[in-house]
């Protein structure tokens, strides 16, 4: 038996069955809509209905075998998160871009270079550093070391990340997007290099989950469907 | 599993033979604030952040450095010589199996009498408090890279950024490589000062959108004129700045550093007096007692890790590669002017990690 946690509501669990159904594993809930009970026909599966945003953490505590939830999360939120997790398979929907946008008007400022130039001399005029609102601390700030932007500072932003800027809490936003229609609504642009991760439903293996010869079999029972 | 008393007790027999120095302490929560400033985000994967009801974001001190020169900037009397011993806090790579928390024994001078013979004091101090270990010294001089950058022929706003990024090597040789035109302006700059000019900045950000946020229409046309002047600015000479180059490469033995830095300076010839004071600082530290034959000189050492020293840096290293220094420090007058609030020092200090001092003499035992 393996334990799999999946998404437990909305379009990312409706395209996270569909996903499964297409490879011939027919996951089913059990009961009503509002109850979270579920399983999986014929396979040693023991099937977990999650929040998308417990999925990362739960694989990096080896109490699931197996998840799926968005790549952005997991690398987010478990620290080398390579080393805790495997991909197992992207999963081809749930897209979504995480990026840095500065204001529209600012026509001045393409690339991350310029991000930078601008940082310093807004530290210099205003007396504090630049604000980046972000949910994503931890990617963002990574990404910003290696092109060598300094004197930003990231503002925490759990929602309504876009309206930051417009609001004076912040001049520039770290957000995830899809079609870009809320940025531009908001009067943001994309930074030229400013993509910071390409992210997608993704299934993933808890490397440090308890694996028995039980549950290896399971898995490999279920990797042979997903070729 | 040795016991941290017995590392406690090693770091007391070595603090002994800071006799002359004032014993201090330091609170163990800093303001998040301060230290942000100073070194930036990344210092928030390095420390270990807290909240406090009444004071706000909090960190678990890092290193004594900023809370010892806040309290000596505070009122210390001058000249001072401090010694502190305590814990300090670091996160480390997930994964990476490093200590966490561990002791710091430290030494710092804030005097500004004879700044060569204190970085020379406290070198040879902690040389001396090692004695009969198996140790390789390294020494640096960030006061020669900046002034390196200082003797370019170039604009001041050249020179400005160089600094600005002299930490972070990859972008500060991105930086050289556009200066010298080795590398072309940046994708669509020479379109925005084209439109700037034909359109007028005002058209061009009325046509871009709202002006939300802080970042003023003063703050772009300040930056156009920048970009304008960078643009007109004559490239680096690539002479120049190969000496730059290949003096932040530059590894030799301490006693042979003065003369090849003595060849980078008469191709920048602005180079001579931090080479005149380099070479005095060599005389210093033979005076103290030590052995500068027996010393490396990395000119790039520090440079990616010591973010506030802006001197004389060195390390004393053990017979393991990879493993963490016994000893690190330097010298960092920018710091006492940036957390002087007006007031600056001349100083030096270093730390010792009594708990690699303890397990270098268990693994000779």
């Amino acid at each position: 038996m393996i334990t799999l946690g999946v998404p437990s509501k909305g379009r990312l669990m409706e395209k996270t069955f569909q996903w499964f159904a297409a490879r011939g594993i027919e996951m089913r809930r059990t009961g009503s809509d509002r109850d979270y009970g579920a399983e999986v026909a014929d396979m040693p599966i023991d099937l977990r209905l999650m929040s998308a945003g417990e999925i990362p953490r739960e694989l990096a505590a080896g109490r699931i075998h197996l998840g799926v939830t968005g790549s952005d999360l997991v690398q987010e939120r478990i620290p080398a998160w390579d080393q805790a997790v495997e991909v197992l398979a992207e999963m081809g929907f749930g897209h979504a871009d995480l990026i840095i946008a500065v204001p529209a008007w600012w026509v001045d400022v393409r690339t991350l270079e310029d991000l930078d130039a601008v940082a310093a001399d807004f530290r210099a005029t205003h007396g504090h550093r630049l604000r980046i609102a972000t949910k994503y601390h931890r990617l963002v700030r990574d990404f910003l070391r290696d092109a060598g932007v300094a004197d930003y500072q990231l503002i925490d932003s759990q929602g309504a990340t876009e309206g930051t800027v417009a609001h004076g809490t912040a001049e520039a936003i770290a957000d995830i997007t899809s079609t870009g229609e809320t940025l531009r609504a908001n009067h943001l642009a994309i930074l030229e290099d400013g993509l910071i991760h390409r992210s997608e439903a993704t299934l993933f293996r808890s490397r440090g989950a308890h694996w028995t010869d039980s549950s290896r079999a399971a898995l490999g029972k279920l990797e042979e469907r997903l070729r | 599993m040795t016991l941290k008393s017995d590392i406690r007790a090693e770091a007391e027999a070595l603090q002994a033979i800071f006799t002359d120095a004032v014993p201090v302490e330091a609170p163990m929560l800093v303001s998040a604030g301060t230290l942000l400033d100073l070194y930036g985000e990344d210092i928030r994967s390095r420390a270990f952040t807290t909240h406090d009801p009444d004071r706000g974001e909090m960190m678990l001190r890092p290193d004594f450095t900023v809370p010892v020169v806040q309290m000596h900037m505070a009122g210390g009397a001058e000249p001072a010589r401090y010694t502190y011993l305590g814990e300090v806090f670091r996160m480390q790579d997930a994964g990476s199996g490093r200590p966490t928390e561990y002791l710091q024994l430290g030494y710092e001078v804030f005097d500004r009498a004879a700044p060569l013979m204190a970085d020379a004091e406290v070198f040879a101090l902690m040389f001396k408090a090692l004695d009969g270990l198996p140790i390789r010294a390294v020494t640096g001089d960030i006061g020669i890279l900046l002034a390196a950058i200082e003797a370019l022929d170039t604009t001041d706003a050249r020179k400005a950024a160089l600094r600005r990024h002299v930490w972070r090597p990859r972008r500060f040789r991105a930086l050289l490589d556009r200066f010298t035109g080795a590398v072309p302006a940046p994708k669509g700059r020479a379109d925005y000062l084209k439109a700037a000019e034909e359109q007028g900045l005002a058209a061009l950000i009325a046509k871009a959108g709202p002006p939300i946020g802080l970042r003023t229409t003063d703050d772009l046309a300040a930056r156009l004129e920048r970009l304008r002047a960078e643009a007109e600015a004559a490239p680096i000479d690539a002479t120049e700045a190969e000496v730059l180059v290949s003096l932040l490469s530059l590894k030799v033995q301490l006693s042979d550093a003065t003369s090849a830095l003595r060849n980078f300076a008469v191709d920048l010839p602005g180079l001579q007096p931090a080479v005149t004071r380099f070479a005095d600082r060599i005389d210093a530290l033979s005076e103290a007692g030590v052995a500068v034959n027996d010393i490396l000189f990395e000119a790039s050492y520090g440079r990616t890790q010591m973010e506030y020293y802006d001197g004389f840096v060195f390390g004393l290293l053990g017979p393991v590669p990879g493993e963490p220094p016994l000893a690190t420090g330097g010298r960092y007058d920018a710091l006492t002017r940036q957390l002087g609030g007006g007031r600056e020092i001349p100083a030096v200090g270093g730390v010792i990690r009594p708990e690699q001092v303890h397990a270098l003499r268990e693994a000779r035992a």
